[in-house]
């Protein structure tokens, strides 16, 4: 979705400012939305790309003024509401009124903890042949589906190299949406900071994203 | 309540902020469900603020500087590679390290969410998730430096990885010269977060740390 998540070469949002010794969480809330997140995810309430999609959903005004991990607990809620795990009775109530939704993964224990410490996997076979290798030169389509996408706006309809592939993996954009997982390939694709920003860009920059083969055309 | 009673795990409600009853009220409903042990939730955050963080990366950075086997497998596959070493956390797959050069520097964003290499660099710091480093990493990469008081020769390339699919990239920065001969936990201790994500440089033997 063209949502302002989607920021790459946007202006006016300032300097950046790193803060000397951050502290991991800021306040103890922080770790139990981190916490929450990731128990809910792994107990199969959500895949990661679900997560993702909700956040982006949050209304702009919202997703802009809202700390990370505020956005985190927003997007929790709408999703737990969304997929019937919590009602909205449970929350006006502030705790649970309303009979629970069986888990795919049931419920998560201590002894689940180590499994969410280490990224899932997201590699699957190839259902096909690839269509692209490196050195390859491809367009980032010009598309803009309202769902969940991993394309960004910065690169769509512009030229670029495929550099490295990486086999096949979950496509974000039908596993969002709990359409399935359709693996497809993903490569490196490298775009020169002209070709994205104009010929009177730093003509030392080159940026790559990781793009899946549907996010591409031959050119 | 008495000042003897305010203890930090006993705030009276009308002190704690909107959010914090919201986060408070979804555990509630969390755990009344049957859904997380409120226990679990402790563990999760005791593993994130003890087992991950950039001391892993630096482990890593420094192998690779001094053994050029594994530098030239971490470069092929640093999964693989980082899995050897039993000493550094277990690393997820999909993870790619990518070589600082003379000609050429990199640096890493994720544009669209806040995608980086928890179990080499530990969750990342909150100037990584915010709109300014995601807005102008991609378009204007000199500037982003720039505010961390990095410049770089007006030559060198400057590589920017947008992580936007399960990939995850861990800088390998240029070894800082005057190290010849330094074990591997002497340099681990040069080697910063901000440097294997490529907004900073390795610290420079004798600097303050």
């Amino acid at each position: 979705m063209n949502g302002v998540h989607d920021m790459g070469g946007m202006d006016g949002f300032g300097k950046v400012e790193p803060e000397p010794n951050e502290p991991m969480f800021h306040e103890e809330w922080e770790s139990r939305v981190l916490a929450m997140v990731r128990a809910m995810g792994a107990a199969g309430a959500f895949n990661i790309d679900a997560s993702r999609f909700y956040r982006e959903t949050l209304p702009p005004q919202v997703y802009l003024s809202s700390s990370y991990y505020r956005k985190w607990l927003l997007g929790l809620e709408a999703l737990l509401l969304d997929k019937g795990f919590i009602s909205n009775d449970d929350v006006a109530a502030g705790h649970s009124v309303a009979p629970a939704k069986s888990l795919k993964h049931g419920k998560f224990s201590v002894a689940d903890v180590e499994r969410v410490m280490v990224r899932g996997k997201f590699g699957r076979a190839a259902p096909g042949p690839a269509k692209f290798k490196a050195g390859d030169r491809v367009r980032a389509k010009n598309i803009h589906p309202a769902t969940h996408t991993r394309l960004p706006r910065y690169v769509r309809g512009h030229v670029g190299v495929i550099e490295r592939d990486h086999g096949c993996h979950v496509f974000p954009d039908t596993v969002a949406n709990d359409a399935g997982e359709h693996p497809q390939w993903l490569y490196t694709v490298v775009f020169d900071g002209s070709e994205l920003w104009g010929p009177d860009s730093d003509p030392t920059i080159k940026v790559s994203i990781d793009a899946f083969e549907p996010y591409l055309e031959a050119v | 309540m008495s000042d003897h009673d305010h203890h930090h795990h006993d705030h009276d409600h009308s002190e704690l902020s909107e959010t914090e009853l919201r986060v408070r009220a979804l555990e509630s409903i969390l755990t009344e469900k049957g859904y997380v042990e409120a226990a679990a939730l402790d563990a999760i955050v005791q593993a994130y603020e003890t087992k991950i963080g950039p001391h892993n990366g630096a482990r890593v950075v420094a192998k690779a500087w001094t053994d050029p086997a594994f530098k030239k497998a971490l470069l092929e596959d640093a999964s693989k590679a980082v899995g050897t070493l039993g000493h550094v956390s277990r690393v997820g797959d999909h993870l790619v390290a990518i070589e600082n050069t003379p000609g050429r520097h990199n640096m890493v964003v994720c544009t669209l969410c806040s995608c980086y290499p928890w179990e080499m660099l530990g969750l990342p710091p909150v100037w990584y998730k915010a709109s300014p480093y995601r807005s102008r990493a991609v378009k204007d990469p000199r500037g982003v430096l720039a505010d961390f008081g990095v410049s770089l020769p007006k030559e060198t390339e400057i590589r920017v990885w947008d992580s936007t699919a399960e990939t995850r990239f861990l800088v390998l920065p240029m070894r800082p010269e005057g190290t010849e001969g330094w074990s591997e936990d002497q340099l681990a201790e040069l080697v910063t977060r901000d440097s294997m994500i490529g907004t900073g440089f390795p610290k420079r033997p004798g600097a303050p740390s």
